[in-house]
């Protein structure tokens, strides 16, 4: 058990996140959550409960319907997020908006992986915690194992899901939203064939490495970047638009908001001074002005 | 009930406006009800209008636009900050109390009823169970409702003492006896040998650091602390005591009541407030968390006039700057026990910023208030009432839901995210707000929601071992 919950907070602790955000991200979630139980709900009392295939089926499309019914949420969070960050930019002085949608992105896909995996795990992990034997009646024994490590690559891939789908969003572009719901259905489906884990983890573990490095890419960053963040080069600060240590940022927010110079830095990555501000990756930091800091 | 009260911009520049005729009263009227302040904006602002009261109407009306802008800006980010300043303590109180509720048996037992809830719920069919409890919550909102009234009239007709030792009296039960029983409840969940002797030191110890803290000057941090102590030994009484559908009944009614009372003209809450503003009063000073506490140094306690929030009184006063902080004297210690809470969590510290009516009951400070330093960040205050019935209803979720953690989980982020929306409206309207009735009904949707629909569906996915 121990691992179980070693494996599912290291997602989850990744980096930090905006608390008031996250439970924005994590009330969406549990409403798309609550919409498809109640539509599963509704067509089990409308079944016979006997019959084992059917319910089964009706299991198969409630998971079905839900993703679906996830990505639309994430779409509409999408939509209330540019609302709010459109509210922003026009207040502030500069023409940029304290945060970037790319971190909003980021922050929005670890909330939503967040209650994910939460949901999934935390009553396994109560009940772990109680006496009892795995696989006993002839289950698979790595029940709890295998748990720990699809609910992580879930949060994983929700982040990174979350940052192709605003992406997406953002510039239009059609098919990589498409992707994003192929692929959570893909990882879905493929959990069908529990209890037979190769067929449900290997591939979602390689759609995870595709996700990252699309993510990574979409982000801005480089091989190049990723190899001085490894060697831990000196990094190069204002002027350049060439960070260090971060995946990379571009030199504008998203959306052709300018990024704000002389903003508050302070912001260390490896020792190294970046530009700081509404591009940082992986820093929940809201710029603002004296002492505003989500 | 509890309300949320901002904590009151500077009126400095209510007082900067209202210097100069007409076409920006309105607008800078606004703006003084819309800003928190920094201290630094304060100050800033603070300088033109101490120099010269003459001075040329466009400097400040420069001075004043920009901060127009700025405070949209800091309205909003100080919003966040507010919110994080109160998602902590409520986070924590219900983290107390589940984790009490999940280890310590005793507060899941059922052993009798509280005297307001008369009705059993054992009973045979449904229909009568449905009956007895809605007599309970009828019951007890109406003990509710007689006591607030109560405390209005004496609060009216200037009853001070009353209410002091009624509150001295409730917190000093609170603190003592509530107490004593969870610790000794928690000592025989996990079997710990202990003497009388040291239990009387430790409770004698907590208790009286407790009404030090409470009632008199503490650090802000302890007091906090024992806030929220006391807001979950009391959730965790009710939790105990009260019949099922009787809870959920109360705190639906409870959450329609708290509207009612703050924001109807003729509410008691609301009545309460206005009396305290129109005489330069804090409410009492027991009932409420504040996220930031100002002492006001040479304020002596028993001089209310002083301790007046400084917004309301700054915008006539020509000679002080309103440099006054809200006096956050809001150690808010929640007495109560069963009734006495009520009233309590219904009074909001009363600044209620910028009505325009306050303002113009409001005469020119007294001078010696400029002695108090400013903040550095407003701070936001919530009611006892509120972290109490907050955590009733997670614990409650937590002890009675089929679908356990979820379900707990699922009331947590909806209480949380009811906040959320409360202070953000507060943001909006900048007056006292309940805080009870988004979070409640969120709280209370997302329950039985939870328990009856995700639930099966959670345990049908997990069974297989599906994902979504």
């Amino acid at each position: 058990t121990g691992s179980v919950v070693v494996l599912t907070c290291t997602a989850g602790a990744v980096v930090p996140v905006p608390p008031r955000s996250l439970s924005c991200r994590a009330f969406f979630w549990l409403v798309s959550l609550l919409l498809s139980s109640l539509i599963w709900f509704i067509t089990v009392k409308a079944s016979d409960p006997r019959d084992e295939l059917l319910q089964k089926g009706l299991l198969i499309f409630g998971v079905m319907f839900s993703v679906l019914l996830q990505e639309a949420f994430r779409f509409l969070y999408y939509k209330l997020l540019r609302k709010a960050i459109e509210g922003l930019v026009a207040l502030s002085e500069d023409g940029c908006s304290p945060i970037s949608i790319q971190q909003m992105a980021y922050v929005a896909g670890v909330g939503f992986g967040l209650m994910s995996g939460t949901f999934s795990m935390i009553n396994l992990l109560a009940d772990a915690l109680g006496p009892g034997t795995t696989g006993i009646h002839g289950d698979s024994q790595l029940y709890f194992l295998t748990s720990a490590f699809m609910t992580m690559v879930l949060i994983f891939l929700h982040t990174f899901w979350g940052i192709l789908f605003f992406h997406g969003c953002e510039h239009r572009r059609w098919w990589e939203i498409i992707a994003v719901v192929i692929m959570h259905l893909a990882v879905s489906g493929s959990t069908f064939c529990n209890p037979l884990y190769m067929g449900s983890l290997v591939p979602s573990y390689l759609l995870m490495a595709t996700a990252a490095t699309w993510a990574y890419l979409l982000s801005g960053g480089s091989a190049q970047n990723l190899r001085r963040f490894l060697l831990c080069k000196s990094c190069s600060v204002i002027g350049t638009g060439d960070p260090v240590g971060s995946s990379g940022y571009l030199d504008q927010c998203w959306g052709g908001e300018r990024v704000p110079r002389g903003l508050e830095q302070g912001h260390h990555s490896l020792g190294c001074q970046t530009r700081g501000d509404a591009g940082v990756w992986g820093h929940g930091q809201v710029v603002a002005s004296p002492g505003g800091s989500e | 009930m509890t309300e949320l009260s901002a904590h009151l911009p500077q009126f400095q520049h209510g007082q900067l406006t209202e210097n100069f005729p007409d076409n920006h009263l309105s607008n800078t009227n606004d703006n003084s009800e819309r800003r928190r302040h920094d201290n630094s904006e304060r100050r800033r602002n603070d300088n033109p209008e101490s120099e010269t009261n003459g001075q040329p109407q466009n400097n400040i009306q420069q001075v004043v636009e920009q901060d127009e802008e700025e405070d949209e800006e800091l309205t909003l980010k100080y919003g966040a900050k507010h919110v994080i300043m109160l998602f902590v303590p409520v986070t924590l109180c219900m983290v107390v109390v589940v984790a009490t509720i999940k280890s310590v048996s005793f507060y899941t037992r059922k052993d009798g009823q509280l005297i307001y809830t008369p009705f059993t719920e054992e009973t045979e069919t449904v229909g009568q169970r449905a009956l007895n409890s809605i007599l309970n919550a009828a019951i007890m909102i109406s003990v509710i409702i007689v006591m607030t009234i109560l405390l209005v009239v004496l609060y009216k007709y200037r009853c001070y003492k009353v209410i002091h030792g009624w509150l001295i009296i409730s917190s000093l039960l609170l603190l003592f006896f509530f107490s004593f029983i969870y610790l000794g409840e928690v000592f025989k969940t996990y079997n710990v040998a202990m003497d009388y002797i040291t239990v009387a030191l430790m409770i004698w110890n907590f208790g009286v650091v407790g009404m030090i803290c409470i009632h008199w000057k503490g650090p802000l941090r302890l007091q906090q602390a024992y806030l929220i102590m006391i807001s979950a030994l009391m959730a965790l009484v009710f939790i105990k005591y009260l019949p099922e559908w009787t809870a959920w009944l109360i705190l639906a009614v409870i959450s329609v009541y708290d509207l009612v009372a703050v924001l109807c003209p003729k509410g008691p809450l609301r009545m309460l407030v206005e009396t305290a503003q129109e005489r330069n009063e804090t409410l009492f000073p027991a009932l409420i968390y504040s996220s930031t506490m100002i002492w006001l140094v040479n304020m002596a306690e028993e001089d209310p006039e002083a301790q007046r929030k400084a917004s309301k009184n700054s915008t006539y006063d020509k000679q002080a700057p309103a440099n006054q902080t809200q006096n956050e004297d809001a150690e808010a210690d929640d007495g109560g026990f069963s009734q006495e809470w009520q009233q309590q969590r219904d009074n909001r510290i009363g600044p209620i910023e910028s009505t325009p009516e306050s303002r113009a009951a409001v005469q020119a400070l007294p001078s010696n208030s400029q002695t108090s330093e400013d903040p550095e960040e407003r701070g936001v205050k919530l009611g006892l009432g509120d972290f109490i019935f907050y955590s009733v209803l997670v614990g409650k979720a937590s002890a009675t839901a089929s679908g356990d953690w979820n379900t707990t989980l699922a009331c947590f982020v909806a209480i949380l995210i009811g906040l959320c929306l409360t202070l953000l409206l507060l943001a909006i309207f900048k007056k006292a707000l309940p805080a009870l009735p988004i979070s409640i009904t969120f709280g209370l949707v997302f329950y039985f929601a939870t328990d009856n629909l995700v639930q099966p569906f959670m345990d049908q996915l997990a069974f297989h071992q599906f994902y979504i």
